[in-house]
């Protein structure tokens, strides 16, 4: 069967699909069959906003090696910014 | 010999009245024919599974296949479309049926239609395949590597749907099953549950088990396609259909 476990998060942020950008409410991750990358098994994230219907979506496949890196590349980036700069909870844009 | 086909986007009555997308492919010469409702897999109602469509038209079937996703996303990609399916778990069962009932009616009005209409379904449709020839009135029917018509989706997939072994007594035709041997669902393990059962039910069937191939060995496009046993797999499901349709 083509369905693996499913871990669904709330996110904040934009992404950009077909029709623009939009933002994102939602992020699913698993591991299942790609519909593009050529692997018989990837992991798959989904960037949504159901809200917005199906094709409110940014969709990836990555080899376990890529998602792995991704992971770390993301944790590097923040570590190298001041904790809390790209937080939720940031101040409000200050004029430059 | 005279082979045009008409291939294109339908409208069939589904489940509940619904009006959904289908998938129409069918010889232009006036028959009779038998029918073939085709049940796409998991990831959608995709090209793919029209050019398997239209590759039933070519060996002189009419076929359609519903886009069981219609209603999640109707003008979505496929790709997005299965996405959500998959979100809510799958496609619940009652308005498959109503789905494929639908098709199937609209297969026999046809006008070069025989009367006679099989079923075929890939991945997840193997299952629906053999749970509306359990429960439809279709003639015979193809169940490609389905899951979970025996065995239970582990805690935590996404896909909730029940085993439906049990309906094998209730089968209103003969069952071709193709599967792979390195496919993990089903596995040999789920294919011998079944085929115990319909041995034990005295159902008619053929089962196919593929060395050297997995899941979705039919698939053109992916890296799980295998040459040799898709090419006896579509022999053995035009003999079949030939043979009942």
């Amino acid at each position: 069967m083509c369905t693996y476990l499913t871990e669904k998060i709330r996110i904040d942020g934009s992404g950009k699909g077909a029709q623009g950008y939009f933002g994102l409410t939602e992020a699913m991750v698993y591991v299942d069959h790609p519909q593009h990358a050529p692997y018989e098994h990837t992991v798959n994230i989904d960037f949504l906003n159901p809200a917005l219907g199906p094709s409110a979506r940014v969709a990836v496949e990555l080899t376990e090696e890529a998602a792995l890196a991704l992971v770390d590349a993301i944790r590097s980036a923040l570590a190298a910014a001041p904790p809390g700069l790209a937080s939720s909870g940031q101040a409000a844009p200050a004029a430059h | 010999m005279y082979d045009a086909l008409l291939a294109e986007t339908v409208t069939v009555t589904g489940h509940g009245g619904d009006r959904i997308e289908a998938y129409s492919a069918r010889p232009m010469s006036p028959g009779p024919f038998g029918g073939v409702v085709v049940i796409h897999h998991m990831p959608g109602y995709d090209d793919p599974t029209k050019e398997i469509t239209r590759r039933f038209a070519a060996e002189g079937f009419a076929a359609v296949c519903p886009n069981l996703y219609s209603r999640e996303a109707p003008g979505a990609s496929p790709d997005d479309a299965a996405a959500a399916a998959r979100a809510r778990g799958g496609v619940p069962d009652e308005r498959f049926l109503g789905d494929a009932a639908g098709t199937a009616a609209y297969l026999r009005g046809l006008p070069s239609a025989n009367g006679k209409v099989g079923v075929i379904g890939y991945c997840s449709g193997g299952r629906q395949a053999f749970l509306a020839l359990a429960s439809l009135d279709v003639q015979a029917g193809v169940d490609c590597y389905g899951a979970f018509v025996a065995g239970r989706p582990p805690e935590g997939f996404p896909l909730q749907v029940e085993p439906i072994v049990h309906l094998a007594k209730d089968l209103h035709g003969p069952l071709l099953g193709l599967f792979g041997a390195e496919d993990s669902y089903p596995s040999p393990e789920h294919v011998a549950e079944l085929e115990a059962e319909l041995k034990a039910q005295g159902k008619p069937y053929e089962f196919h088990t593929y060395e050297n191939a997995g899941h979705a060995f039919f698939a053109v496009n992916r890296p799980s396609y295998r040459n040799e046993a898709a090419v006896d797999g579509w022999s053995k499901v035009l003999a079949f259909f030939r043979e009942h349709l």
